[in-house]
C-alpha cells in the first residue's frame, strides 16, 4: 500500500483513493478519512507549531477537542479557512492543507527560537514586559506580537460561500449520536415524538468507532450504530443531522447547532450552502455528548507522536492506521490498555504500557500481559526525546529507582476521561464535583434536559444504554408527545471496557519545583509550572489563573486541559477542587464561522430593499438613487451627461418655472379612524385639530414627552372621524409605534384605531406653476379651482379612472398637488402624469431637488434640521402649538427650565459672504474666528445647498440665540480658513409665500 | 432567544416578534401640564432598574400588536408572568398556578 | 375622460418551482384592515357574511372571503373576488374602523412538501400542523420582514406582506427553496 501506516482499510471505502496535499507535498488517503487519519496513514505526525514557543506539534486527538493539529484549508483564492482541526476535516479529493504558525517551514521554524527563551515567556509575560514605555505599545510591541502570535491567517477576500438558517421545533432534541444518543433517540421516537438527533461526526456511532468489544442487540457496536442510525433516519418523526455540532445551549431550551454541508465535498454544488445554522427549540433535551479523554501532564509531553490513547485506537480500529511502528502507552486508568491490546492484535509492536498505578487490575490489563506486552506498573514517563517526532521515552519508577530509556515512535496517553458537560453548563445547570471519581458531573438542572451516558458519568455501556432508553422515553412523555401505549424499547448492551477514574494534574516529573516543560494546555503553551506561578503571583480564582496563563482559551477552550489546570491550581492553593471552581463554559462549544451566524443576511438579503411603484420608470430614465432607510429613492435625474450639480440646478429651475414631478410614495401614512379621532390627534400633536374642517389639511408637529420634536407631517381630514396623517419617510414605523403606545396604554378609552397606509398609496407630487394644468385632464370628480380647492386641502375622487386622494399641498412653495392612488396603479398614473407634464415642459425631480426647494422656503426636515434636542420654538414653529390646549404629549416637557432658557440654539438662515461658497453640513459656527483653540462653538450648519433659483448658496443652522442675531456676522472655521456668514431669516425665496397660488 | 407568553395571543411566541418598551406601571399624570418639575422628573426620568424582579412593558410588535406587562427577573432573565395592559401590578407572592409562566418547571430563579 | 390606469403587481413575473416547493405570487385581492370592539362583531359579521373569529391565530372563511384574527380587535379581511369590503362594513352601523389595504399588502403562495422547511429559514414560530393547523393565521416575522402567515392546506401557506417588502420576502423564500 502506498500509505505506509495503513494496516487495513478499516471501515473506509478502499475503492476510493483520494489525493491531497499538505504544505505542497502530495499524499493519498481513502474516502472516509479525516485529514488527520490520512496524514497519519502516510506517517506524517508533525502538523503544526505551537502558539507561543513554536514547538513542533502533532495530532493529539481524533475529534473536536483537538488543540494542536490546526491547519489552513485552501480551496481557492477566496476560500482559505484557517484553524481547521485536521481531526475533524474530512478528506476530499484535491484537498490542499497548509500548516500554520511557522516560518519559513514547518520543519525549520525561526519562531522556534522562542522555545530557547522559554524561561522569559512564562505566564503573564506580556502583562509584565510590555508595560513600559507606554508609547511603545502601539508602535512597537503590538505590531510585533501580532505578527509573531496568532493562529492562522484570516482570509483577505470576501467569503464567496453562502450560509443558511433554519428555525426548528421538536419534542426531543438529542445532542450526540454515540450509543447513548442513538438509544435515547430510538426510545423517544418510538413514542411518536418529533425528534432531532444531532451528531458532529459524518457517521454516528461516537465511541463505538474505536471500541472493539461492544455488543448491542446482539451485534457489534459499530454495526448496531449504523443500523440504528438508518432506522432513525427512515422515521418520519426523526430528523437525523450528521456533521452537526450543538454549540450553544440558550434560554428556554433553545440550542444552536451548526450543520456543515460542503466542507467535506470536493466540488460543492453552487446552490448548496456551506453551513446551516439550526436554531432548535426543544420541549426536552437529551444530552449525550460523551466524554473527552485527558492527556498525561509530564515533561516533554507535547512531541509529535504523543497522542490520546483513544485517538490511537480510533485511527487503528476505524481508519486502519497505525500511529507508529513501535507504540508505548502511558496511562493512569484502564481504558488505555485496550489501545495496547488492539495494537498488538493488529501486529503493531507495543513497546510497553507504563501505568502510574502500583497494582492495575482488570480484563484488559490481564489481556495485555497475556499478549506479552510489558506492563510497567507504578512507573511514570519522565521525559521524551526526538526533534520533530518522539523517538524515545524515559521511564522511571514512581517511588524511586533508576530510569530507563524505551524506544518508541508513538506514545498513547490517558489520564482519564472528562465528561463533556459543556452544554449542560451553558444551560445554567449547576455542576457537582464527584469526589470519588474526581469529575464534574451534571448536578442541578435549570432547564428541561437530561444527560445520559459518559457525559453523565455513567461508566459502563450497559448502564449508559439503559439510562439513555429511559431518558428518551421520559423526555418524549414529558414533552407530551407520547401517543397511546408505545412499545418500550429494550436493548441488551455489553462491553468489557471499564472506565475508571484516572488522575488529573501533573504526573511525576512535572511536580512543583521541576523546571520541565510539562504541558497542560497545548494550544496556548501553558505548562504545569505556569499554573503554579500564577497562583504564586497571587491569582486565587480559577478565572484569574485562566486569564493570567491563558489556559483554556482559544479555539479548543481547554477541552483536554481544564481539569488538569484546575487540579494543579487547587493543589497549590491547598483547597479542594470545588472550592477553586471551574471556569464558566460559554458558547460556542467549538468554533462557529461568522458565516453560519450571519446566515442569509448578506448581499441583497442583508436587509429588505424597499422600492416604490415607480422605481422601474426612474431606473429607465437613468435616475441616480439614494438610500433613505431601507428605501431606494430617486436622488436626481441626470440628462445628457449632466453631473449631479447640473441636474439638480436644472430640476430646481424647472419646478419653479414650469413644474416638476416627484415620487413621494415613501412618506409614512397613517389612517386614524374613529369617533375620537380628533381628540386623539389633539393629544398626539401640538396643533389644534378639533376645528379643522373636513377636506382641509394642517401641518402637524409631534413631540416626545420631553418636549422635543419627534416628527412632523401634513394631515388631512377626510371625514369627521377620519384623518390621513403623513409622517417622515424614516419616521413611519416609530411614529405609529409611539401613537399605539399612547393609545393602548394611556388613552385606552378613546374610540379610535390606527392603520398604516404607507404602502397602500403611491404618492405622486406635482409641483410648480403648471401643476394644475398638468393634472387637470387626469382628474375626475374634483373641482381644481382655487376657490373649490384652496392650498392645504384634500379631496377624494378619481385620477386616471382609479380612486384617488388628491392633496393640494406644497413642500416647494409652489402651487402643488400630491396625487395618492392605490399602489399597484402608481406606475401607470405616474406615466400618465409624465405624459401630461411633457406638454408643459415639466421634469421629474429627485430627493436632492426636493431638499433644495424646501430649504429655499425654510421648511425643515425633522432629523436633519432637528436632532432630538430641538423644540418647536427652537425651529421657529412656536405658532404650531395650540395655546389653548391643556394636554398633548410634550406639553409639560416644554415647560422645563432648560427648554425655555434664553440662548437656546435656534434655527436661522445663513448666507455666506461669498455667495459661491457652499458650507459643509455639520460644520461648527463661532462668533470670533481668532479666539484661541478650543473655540467656543455657538451652533452648527444643518442644511446647506447651492440654490440655482437664488443664484447663491443657502444654509440653515442652529445658532445660540439665533433670531436675536439677524444681520450678525459669524464664522465657520474650516481647515484652510474661516468662512464668514451672515445670519438671515430662514426663507430665501418668495418671502411672502405668494407662489402657492401662482 | 426567549419565548414570551403573549396574554392576548394566549401562547408563547419567539422573542423576535416582540419589542421591549420600558418600565411598567408608570402612569402618565392626568393633569400633566400642571405637575411640578419634581413630579415630572419622577414620572419621566426616574426608573427603578432593579436587580431581580422588574415589571416592564413589552409590545407584541410583529404579532397582535398589543402592549402588555411582564414580571421578569433581571438576574436569571426569566419571565415570571405576563399580563394585559391596564391590569394592576400583581403580587408575585400570591400569583401561582397557570398565571406564572416560568421558563422551566424544574428551575428555580437563580 | 381619462382611461383607467393599469394595475401592476409588485411581484409581476416572479415565480419559482423546485422539487417539493413552489412559490407564486397570489392574484390581486381586496383587503381590509378591520378594527372593532367586541360589541360590534355581530353586526360586522352579518355585514361581511362570515363570523369574525374571536380566537387568537384563527380564521373564518366564506366563499372567496376570509377573515384572519390578527389581534384582539384586529382582523385582516381578504376577498379574492375583489368585493369592496369598506362598503360592506359601512352597512353595519356598529362602531368600527375599516381601512382599505388592498394595495398595501401583496401575497405569496408557498406550496409543496418542503413548505415548513422553507418558511423555517426565516420564521421563528413553530409551524408544525399541531402548532399551526390548517386555517391558522398569525402575524410574525420572516427574516427581517413582517409577514402574516396563513396555512391554507397541510403543505401550503399564503404569506401576506407589505408591497415593498415582497421582493425581499420572495427572494429569501427562493433562496431557502433552492437549499432544501
Amino acid at each position: 500500500m502506498i500509505q505506509p501506516f495503513r494496516l487495513t482499510t478499516g471501515r473506509l471505502d478502499a475503492a476510493e483513493i483520494l489525493r491531497f496535499t499538505f504544505d505542497g507535498k502530495s499524499y493519498t488517503g481513502l474516502a472516509g478519512d479525516t485529514l488527520a487519519s490520512a496524514l497519519l496513514a502516510n506517517g506524517v505526525h508533525l502538523v503544526g507549531r505551537s502558539f507561543k514557543y513554536h514547538r513542533p506539534r502533532g495530532i493529539l486527538s481524533a475529534g473536536a477537542e483537538e488543540p494542536n493539529a490546526l491547519v489552513g484549508i485552501h480551496r481557492d483564492a477566496a476560500r482559505k479557512t484557517p484553524n481547521v482541526r485536521a481531526t475533524v476535516q474530512e478528506l476530499y479529493d484535491g484537498l490542499a492543507a497548509v500548516s500554520q504558525n511557522r516560518w519559513p517551514s514547518l520543519g525549520f521554524d525561526v519562531g522556534g527560537l522562542n522555545n530557547l527563551g522559554a524561561p522569559f515567556f512564562s505566564a503573564g509575560f506580556y502583562y509584565k514586559t510590555f508595560m513600559w514605555p507606554r508609547t511603545a505599545w502601539e508602535r512597537l510591541y503590538e505590531p510585533i506580537i501580532r505578527r509573531a502570535a496568532g493562529l492562522g491567517t484570516a482570509p483577505d477576500r470576501p467569503d464567496p460561500d453562502h450560509y443558511s438558517n433554519r428555525f426548528a421545533h421538536c419534542d426531543v432534541l438529542v445532542v450526540g449520536g454515540g450509543a447513548a444518543g442513538l438509544a435515547a433517540a430510538l426510545a423517544a421516537s418510538e413514542t411518536g415524538a418529533r425528534v432531532i438527533l444531532a451528531d458532529e461526526q459524518a457517521v454516528p456511532g461516537g465511541g463505538l468507532r474505536f471500541e472493539t468489544g461492544a455488543v448491542i442487540d446482539g451485534k457489534p457496536g459499530w454495526e448496531w450504530a449504523q443500523e440504528t442510525a438508518a432506522k432513525l433516519a427512515a422515521r418520519d418523526n426523526v430528523r437525523l443531522l450528521t456533521r452537526t455540532t450543538g454549540f450553544g445551549y440558550y434560554a428556554q431550551n433553545m440550542l444552536g447547532l451548526v450543520e456543515r454541508l460542503t466542507d467535506h465535498l470536493s466540488a460543492p454544488d453552487v446552490d448548496q450552502p456551506r453551513e446551516r445554522l439550526w436554531q432548535v427549540r426543544a420541549k426536552r433535551v437529551v444530552l449525550a455528548t460523551g466524554a473527552i479523554e485527558r492527556h498525561m501532564v509530564f515533561p516533554g509531553n507535547d512531541r509529535p507522536g504523543i497522542m490520546l490513547a483513544s485517538a490511537a485506537r480510533a485511527y487503528l480500529n476505524h481508519f486502519g492506521v497505525a500511529v507508529g511502528s513501535k507504540v508505548a502507552v502511558y496511562t493512569a486508568d484502564d481504558s488505555a490498555y485496550a489501545t495496547a491490546v488492539d495494537l498488538k492484535k493488529r501486529g503493531v509492536e507495543v513497546a510497553a504500557v507504563i501505568d502510574l498505578r502500583p497494582t492495575p487490575r482488570g480484563p484488559h490489563v490481564e489481556e495485555s500481559r497475556e499478549l506479552g506486552i510489558e506492563v510497567l506498573a507504578g512507573h511514570a514517563v519522565v521525559g521524551t526525546t526526538g526533534r520533530l517526532r518522539v523517538r524515545r521515552i524515559e521511564v522511571a519508577p514512581v517511588y524511586g529507582g533508576a530510569s530507563r530509556q524505551i524506544e518508541a515512535d508513538a506514545l498513547a496517553t490517558s489520564s482519564g476521561w472528562t465528561p463533556a458537560v459543556h452544554l449542560f453548563s451553558q444551560s445554567r445547570g449547576k455542576l457537582a464535583f464527584d469526589e470519588e471519581t474526581r469529575r464534574f458531573l451534571p448536578g442541578q438542572y435549570v432547564q428541561d434536559a437530561l444527560s445520559v451516558g459518559a457525559c453523565n458519568g455513567t461508566a459502563s455501556l450497559t448502564d449508559a444504554v439503559e439510562e439513555a432508553l429511559r431518558a428518551g422515553a421520559k423526555a418524549a412523555k414529558e414533552a407530551g408527545a407520547a401517543k397511546g401505549r408505545s412499545k418500550t424499547v429494550k436493548l441488551d448492551a455489553r462491553s468489557p471496557e471499564a472506565w475508571s477514574a484516572g488522575m488529573a494534574g501533573a504526573a511525576p516529573g512535572a511536580e512543583a519545583g521541576k523546571k520541565a516543560m510539562a504541558f497542560v494546555d497545548f494550544q496556548n503553551d501553558v505548562t504545569a509550572k505556569d499554573i503554579r506561578q500564577a497562583v504564586q503571583e497571587g491569582m486565587r480564582s480559577i478565572e484569574h489563573v485562566k486569564r493570567f496563563t491563558t489556559a483554556g482559551m482559544a479555539t479548543d477552550q481547554g477541552k483536554t486541559s481544564n481539569l488538569h489546570a484546575l487540579t494543579i491550581a487547587s493543589e497549590m492553593l491547598g483547597k479542594p477542587v470545588p472550592k477553586v471552581g471551574l471556569t464558566t463554559f460559554r458558547p460556542p462549544y467549538t468554533p462557529v464561522t461568522f458565516g453560519a451566524l450571519v446566515g442569509h443576511s448578506r448581499g441583497a438579503l442583508f436587509e429588505p430593499t424597499r422600492r416604490t411603484p415607480t422605481h422601474a420608470w426612474a431606473e429607465a430614465q437613468g435616475a441616480v438613487f439614494e438610500d433613505v432607510g431601507q428605501w431606494k429613492r430617486a436622488w436626481y435625474f441626470p440628462q445628457g451627461g449632466e453631473d449631479m450639480h447640473a441636474a439638480v440646478a436644472r430640476e430646481c429651475l424647472t419646478v419653479r418655472h414650469s413644474a416638476g414631478i416627484f415620487d413621494a410614495s415613501t412618506l409614512g401614512k397613517i389612517e386614524i379612524v374613529g369617533p375620537d379621532a380628533a381628540r386623539f390627534m389633539e393629544l398626539m400633536y401640538t396643533n389644534p385639530w378639533q376645528k379643522l374642517g373636513i377636506g382641509r389639511c394642517r401641518y402637524g408637529i409631534m413631540l416626545r414627552e420631553d418636549g422635543f420634536i419627534y416628527d412632523d407631517g401634513v394631515v388631512g381630514r377626510l371625514a369627521e372621524d377620519r384623518f390621513h396623517v403623513t409622517t417622515t419617510t424614516g419616521g413611519a414605523p416609530r411614529v405609529l409605534h409611539h401613537m399605539e403606545d399612547y393609545l393602548q396604554t394611556e388613552f385606552p378609552d378613546l374610540k379610535v384605531w390606527l392603520t398604516s397606509t404607507s404602502e397602500q398609496w403611491a404618492t405622486i407630487a406635482v409641483q410648480g406653476p403648471k401643476s394644475r394644468d398638468i393634472i387637470a385632464p387626469l382628474v375626475e370628480g374634483i373641482d381644481l379651482s382655487d376657490e373649490a380647492m384652496p392650498h392645504m386641502s384634500v379631496r377624494e375622487g378619481r385620477v386616471c379612472g382609479v380612486p384617488a386622494r388628491l392633496f393640494r399641498i406644497s413642500f416647494t412653495g409652489e402651487r402643488g398637488f400630491e396625487i395618492n392612488v392605490p399602489a399597484d396603479y402608481g406606475l401607470s398614473v405616474w406615466e400618465a402624469v409624465w405624459a401630461e407634464g411633457q406638454k408643459h415642459g415639466a421634469c421629474a425631480y429627485g430627493t436632492e431637488t426636493m431638499h433644495v426647494l424646501r430649504a429655499e422656503k425654510g421648511f425643515i426636515i425633522v432629523g436633519q434640521d432637528t436632532d432630538g434636542t430641538v423644540t418647536p420654538d427652537d425651529a421657529g414653529l412656536a405658532w404650531a402649538i395650540g395655546r389653548k390646549k391643556t394636554d398633548f404629549v410634550g406639553i409639560r416637557g416644554l415647560e422645563r427650565p432648560d427648554l425655555k432658557a434664553p440662548e437656546r440654539r435656534q434655527l436661522v438662515g445663513l448666507k455666506t459672504s461669498d455667495p459661491k461658497t457652499v458650507l459643509e453640513e455639520g460644520a461648527q459656527i463661532v462668533a470670533d474666528p481668532n479666539q484661541p483653540v478650543p473655540m467656543k462653538m455657538i451652533g452648527f450648519v444643518t442644511s446647506s445647498y447651492w440654490s440655482e433659483n437664488c443664484g447663491r448658496s443657502i444654509a440653515l443652522a442652529l445658532v445660540e440665540g439665533g433670531r436675536e442675531r439677524m444681520g450678525e456676522r459669524l464664522y465657520v472655521p474650516m481647515p484652510e480658513d474661516a468662512i464668514e456668514v451672515e445670519v438671515v431669516p430662514m426663507v430665501f425665496f418668495d418671502e411672502k409665500g405668494e407662489r402657492t397660488n401662482g | 432567544m426567549l419565548l414570551i407568553h403573549c396574554p392576548y395571543c394566549e401562547e408563547e411566541r419567539p422573542e423576535l416578534e416582540f419589542r421591549h418598551a420600558g418600565e411598567a406601571h408608570i402612569a402618565r399624570p392626568e393633569n400633566i401640564a400642571e405637575i411640578s418639575d419634581e413630579e415630572f422628573q419622577r414620572y419621566f426620568f426616574i426608573r427603578a432598574n432593579p436587580k431581580g424582579v422588574t415589571f416592564e412593558r413589552w409590545r407584541h410588535m410583529h404579532g397582535c400588536g398589543r402592549f402588555f406587562n411582564a414580571a421578569r427577573d433581571t438576574v436569571s432573565d426569566r419571565f415570571l408572568m405576563t399580563y394585559m395592559a391596564g391590569e394592576p401590578k400583581p403580587d408575585l407572592g400570591k400569583a401561582g398556578g397557570g398565571a406564572v409562566r416560568s421558563a422551566s418547571r424544574k428551575g428555580t430563579p437563580a | 375622460m381619462a382611461e383607467t390606469a393599469r394595475r401592476i403587481s409588485a411581484l409581476e413575473g416572479r415565480a419559482y418551482q423546485g422539487p417539493g416547493i413552489a412559490l407564486n405570487p397570489a392574484a390581486p385581492a381586496s383587503r381590509l384592515s378591520l378594527r372593532a370592539p367586541e360589541a360590534s362583531l355581530a353586526a360586522l359579521s352579518k355585514a361581511l357574511g362570515l363570523i369574525l373569529p374571536r380566537k387568537p391565530k384563527t380564521t373564518a372563511e366564506s366563499g372567496k372571503r376570509a377573515a384572519l384574527w390578527l389581534g384582539p380587535d384586529e382582523w385582516l379581511l381578504i376577498d379574492e373576488g375583489g368585493a369592496d369590503l369598506t362598503v360592506l362594513c359601512a352597512k353595519a352601523s356598529a362602531l368600527h374602523s375599516a381601512v382599505d389595504i388592498s394595495h398595501r399588502n401583496t401575497a405569496i403562495l408557498v406550496a409543496g412538501e418542503h413548505t415548513e422547511d422553507v418558511l423555517g429559514a426565516g420564521c421563528p414560530q413553530a409551524l408544525s400542523l399541531a402548532r399551526f393547523p390548517i386555517g391558522a393565521a398569525s402575524r410574525t416575522v420572516f427574516g427581517k420582514a413582517e409577514v402574516v402567515l396563513w396555512r391554507i392546506a397541510e403543505d401550503a401557506f399564503r404569506i401576506e406582506c407589505w408591497r415593498s417588502f415582497s421582493y425581499y420576502v420572495f427572494s429569501l423564500l427562493e433562496k431557502a427553496a433552492r437549499e432544501v
